[in-house]
């Protein structure tokens, strides 16, 4: 009745859908993770102090940036942690800026993120599936907050101009924001910070493996150079001659994201998954992921376009675009279809500027048998007959769900279910 | 035999995986991670659990602390659903059809909440409590549109470090109540001054920060013209009357104590609930009961248009990933446990915190509870020659006491707030006691 990972092939564009390993599961469940209260002395949970300490170290060093806050919840957490961090280092120079600039290829929590705390956005077109130059040129200017880029970007096309970007935005005073979304794609080859960003958020449910668990928990780190580590949220993990401890003297600290230090069970899953994988480990991951997409995108060609030209990282968006107009068969279709065939299917209709998209990540947890069923799988699926696929699924525990039904009339609640009157 | 890796790279006509890293200019390009190498899993799990021995659980050391998070006792099949990987391993449930279980699971658990709260709809869950305060704050200024925000001053002060990040962008602004030095509760004199047509919101709790139970929910009701925010603590909802019979409009918590470990504060459960009028301006993911083509029963995610993936800048809230997997270990408990269980556990924290707080009452030099009434789970207990030098010394003798109020309210340096739950054994209480003897 429910698909996880452990069931079957999870290509779900952009959400880094790999193996979750057990023996973290096992580390997590130890009573020295589940059975310590966050209000603990110092003295009683040098463990756990150590283990954030570390994390933090370690991921600072993966991402090229100076320090690491593990506060953040999730990822649009850690954009909203990040967003808050850049104004403050604006506001310290005695600058108001409200100004973030997103390509319209952006992850949906980007512009939610800048839109929670009021900020102007200004969504720049892509050209070629790339950022515009000119048009970012053209955008930047003194009330130039940041940038919000995820690189690759969500097409899974890696920003060639990368530095000319950070040098536009640079110039304008503004600051660069990675989404670390896509890291799965550059660990070893590249860093946010040899990039020139200025702050990145983690995704450690995706890069790092800790379990989705139906939509959360998940865990937004964030990581900034060093002009703006006296802004972090309190309190920050220190080390000193006397043991690891709670910084929270750090008068220019943006304040709190949470209420304690983070999702602690997930960061004990990441910090163990890093060491298990190392340095050398997790270039493997990275050139595995991006071996996986380029290879399911090589062996679909003539099957689904595959819109803009280039290599892909971690992942590709096909269009039915083609598909749809010729045999009136959608995407919405081929991913109902693909169901019965024991798959998950891709994301779908993201990012917008691509029709009828379907987004393919694959991770590096697959083998190539998995590959290969999956585009046998699309290559029969997009030759049957048409009926056959708007009516799909077939052989799943329900048929097509009626979601309109489901929005016209929300029913929340037993009680809602129940109570005399229909809902309003 | 050649590797899957290279019989995948002669098909694409590639030489080398490196090639399809041809794209990253060789300016940004990084020799290695500056990390070390990887270590087999025994190594890890070694190097880890020693790491992690270094903490004393509230098994080693009888632990009085609460303030939002609490060592109750989880039932081993609460465990066993959540561990079920289908569960676990999967993502957000945006294909209906092959998400049932989950769907369904998340479906029960909004219902949970409703009938504990008296709501009508729950959405599957906050980052936290603190975070749920947070977009409740700006979801009373959606629904009143004024700019001020009531909450008490004894609050702690995490959920208003939180709430004060929260309201940015918003317009809004943060003013706080005072409370009744003699009751612990709100001072509703100083709630009537503050009220102003410009009040979008007022939040109050039921336990509050002080474990006191809020009596006071129907006249605080009719004092407010804005939207009525009630935090709760769930298991106490088990046995008071829910929000929603005072006119509460969202229900927010911190719902840890359902099933979840403390996980030295995270991940937690933020519960979020309204009214049926409400639900189009609730932030988070919400799962609805429709039917599929066939016309049999089906769950699916639904107001999808009031998400960050549709509705982008113009969202309810940015949140995307939340904390799914605690829903359904909530729902879990609340099933296992059933009403009847869940009022026991209520009782039992009721009647734990009271013998406590007697106890302690009874050793000269200690007042407990300092306010009088009803408590849930915690109580406050001062010592007028101060609380510091107690809490140093039995840390010394591997007991923690409860949590120091210095930092939380300044009237109250000489003061902590002490917690109980079904788990503490007698033996744990009788240390505590004949330590806090040693001060009398």
């Amino acid at each position: 009745m429910n698909f996880g990972i452990d069931t079957g092939f999870y290509p779900l564009g952009s959400c880094t859908m790999k193996f979750n390993p057990k023996f973290t599961e096992e580390l997590a469940a130890l009573p020295t993770v589940t059975r310590i209260h966050p209000d603990q002395d110092e003295s009683t949970v040098q463990g756990a102090l150590r283990v954030l300490y570390e994390l933090q170290d370690l991921l600072a060093r993966i991402a090229g940036m100076d320090a690491v806050t593990l506060q953040p919840a999730a990822g649009a957490q850690g954009e909203y942690t990040g967003l808050l961090l850049a104004q403050a280092y604006h506001r310290e120079r005695g600058e108001e800026r409200h100004q973030v600039i997103i390509p319209d290829t952006a992850h949906g929590t980007n512009p939610a993120s800048a839109g929670m705390l009021g900020f102007d956005l200004i969504e720049i077109p892509s050209k070629d599936g790339r950022v515009d130059l000119k048009a970012l040129e053209a955008a930047a200017g003194p009330k130039t907050l940041a940038l919000m880029l995820t690189n690759p970007n969500t097409l899974g096309i890696f920003e060639e101009h990368v530095l000319d970007i950070a040098q536009i935005v640079h110039d304008a005073g503004g600051l660069l924001y990675y989404d670390g979304a896509n890291f799965n794609a550059i660990l070893g080859r590249t860093s946010p910070g040899k990039m020139n960003f200025d702050i990145v958020h983690f995704n450690l449910h995706k890069t790092f493996t800790t379990p989705h668990g139906g939509g959360g928990p998940g865990a937004g780190p964030v990581g900034v150079k060093k002009p703006l580590e006296p802004f972090l949220p309190v309190p920050v993990i220190g080390l000193n001659g006397r043991g690891y401890h709670l910084d929270y003297d750090r008068p220019k600290s943006i304040g709190k994201v949470r209420a304690w230090y983070g999702n602690f069970a997930l960061l004990v899953r990441a910090y163990a998954y890093i060491l298990r994988m190392g340095g050398d480990g997790l270039k493997e991951v990275s050139d595995r992921a991006v071996l996986n997409a380029n290879y399911i995108r090589h062996r679909l060609a003539g099957v689904l376009d595959v819109p803009f030209g280039g290599l892909r990282k971690h992942e590709f968006v096909a269009s039915a675009a083609k598909l749809a107009a010729e045999r009136g068969v959608r995407t919405v279709d081929l991913a109902k279809r693909l169901m019965d065939f024991g798959y998950h299917p891709p994301t779908v209709y993201f990012p917008h500027l691509v029709e009828e998209a379907l987004m393919v990540e694959p991770t590096e947890t697959e083998t190539k048998e998995t590959l290969d069923g999956f585009v046998e799988a699309l290559k029969k699926i997009v030759k049957e007959d048409p009926d056959t696929l708007h009516s799909a699924p077939h052989n799943t525990a329900v048929a097509r769900v009626d979601e309109v039904q489901a929005a016209r009339e929300p029913i929340l609640s037993w009680r809602t279910l129940k109570s005399p009157k229909p809902p309003s | 035999m050649p590797s899957d890796e290279d019989e995948m790279l002669r098909e694409m006509g590639l030489r080398s995986v490196d090639d399809l890293f041809a794209d990253i200019p060789s300016a940004v390009r990084i020799p290695k991670l500056d990390i070390p190498d990887g270590l087999p899993e025994d190594q890890v799990v070694a190097r880890v659990t020693s790491m992690l021995r270094a903490n004393r659980t509230v098994v080693d050391m009888p632990t009085f602390l609460g303030g939002g998070l609490y060592d109750h006792f989880v039932p081993a099949s609460v465990r066993a659903v959540v561990s079920r990987s289908e569960f676990y391993t999967s993502y957000t449930p945006y294909q209906p059809e092959i998400s049932q279980g989950l769907l369904q699971a998340l479906w029960e658990y909004q219902s949970l909440i409703c009938e504990l709260t008296g709501m009508d709809a729950a959405n599957t869950s906050m980052y936290d409590g603190s975070t749920a305060l947070g977009e409740a704050a700006r979801m009373a200024h959606r629904i009143h549109g004024g700019r001020i925000f009531l909450v008490p001053r004894g609050l702690r002060h995490n959920r208003r470090a939180v709430l004060a990040n929260y309201i940015l962008g918003a317009g809004l602004e943060v003013r706080e109540v005072d409370y009744d030095r003699e009751s612990g509760m709100l001072d509703l004199a100083k709630l009537k001054t503050a009220m102003s047509p410009d009040v979008c919101g007022v939040y109050v709790e039921n336990p509050n920060f002080f474990g006191r139970f809020e009596e006071q929910l129907e006249e605080i009701r009719d004092m407010t013209t804005g939207v009525l925010v009630v935090g709760v603590n769930p298991i106490a909802q088990a046995v008071v009357r829910p929000p929603g019979d005072f006119g509460a409009d969202i229900v927010v918590g911190e719902g840890q104590p359902l099933g979840t470990q403390m996980n030295f504060g995270g991940p937690l459960l933020g519960i979020f609930a309204c009214r049926q009028q409400h639900i189009r301006k609730m932030p988070g993911r919400v799962i609805g009961l429709t039917r599929d083509a066939k016309g049999h029963r089906a769950f699916c995610m639904t107001l999808q248009t009031r998400e960050q993936h549709i509705r982008r800048e113009k969202a309810m809230s940015n949140i995307c990933t939340n904390e799914s997997l605690l829903a359904v270990a909530a729902a879990a408990y609340m099933a296992v446990l059933g009403s009847n269980g869940l009022r026991r556990v209520a009782a039992e924290n009721i009647r734990r915190a009271k013998e406590l707080a007697a106890a302690i009452d009874k050793i000269a030099g200690f007042e407990a509870p300092l306010f009088p009434g009803a408590h849930f789970n915690e109580f406050v207990v001062r010592r007028k020659k101060g609380y510091a030098a107690v809490h140093r010394a039995l840390l010394e003798k591997g007991i923690h006491g409860g949590l120091p109020l210095t930092r939380q309210l300044p009237e109250l340096s000489d003061a902590a707030l002490f917690a109980t739950t079904g788990r503490h054994t007698p033996e744990a209480v009788g240390r505590l006691l004949a330590a806090l003897e040693a001060f009398r």
